[in-house]
């Protein structure tokens, strides 16, 4: 699970049938600052997500289709979670 | 997931039998200012997309899983054509309170 902030999103209409009740968003990732960490991707959105939210990202097909709720559709990277805080102790 | 624009057709006549009729495109995987990112790749196609067309698309074990038989041995699958991108770069919502404290 990484976190990012999500940059936008994306509409398509001809699409594979799995996607036409998820939103596709552009996130970013960044690292325990919030600063940008590395090139930026699609997700699933399982929460509502809106632009400048940070939010909890897994990049990974098992658990997107356990969020997503489905075991045979082609997602790999979903966002679970919108992240109120993150504390780190040594900094 | 990411996005790519389809730059060129691939044919093969002798292939594994779960890919027979299945498009093989090659594509530029793309960032979200669309410009190049990394190498070409070929990749399946269950839109109909064409040379040109601004796509997104799926890698790993998932990519199989858009195909007609989902035990085909793909790394690659364009999942669906893209006509806008909305990029609302706002940075982060109240990035001082969600990062701010250590504690």
């Amino acid at each position: 699970m990484i976190l990012c902030r999500v940059k936008g999103n994306v509409v398509a209409t001809n699409k594979h049938p799995c996607f036409a009740s998820h939103k596709i968003m552009i996130v970013q990732p960044v690292d325990e600052n919030g600063d940008d960490l590395g090139a930026s991707f699609l997700a699933c959105d399982s929460v509502q997500a809106g632009p400048g939210d940070t939010v909890l990202v897994a990049r990974e097909g098992n658990a997107a289709r356990q969020v997503l709720g489905t075991w045979d559709d082609p997602f790999h990277a979903v966002i679970m979670g919108i992240v109120d805080r993150v504390s780190v102790e040594s900094r | 997931m990411q996005l790519a624009r389809v730059i060129g057709t691939v044919v093969c006549t002798v292939k594994d039998p779960s890919l027979v009729g299945v498009k093989i495109l090659m594509i530029q995987p793309l960032g979200d200012d669309l410009k190049p990112v990394g190498d070409p790749i070929a990749a399946c196609d269950v839109v109909q997309a064409g040379p040109g067309s601004l796509v997104h698309w799926t890698s790993a074990r998932e990519s199989s899983m858009a195909l007609p038989i989902p035990f085909a041995p793909v790394d690659a699958a364009i999942t669906g054509i893209v006509d806008d991108v909305d990029v609302e770069d706002v940075g982060i919502l109240e990035k001082e309170k969600i990062f701010g404290g250590g504690t």
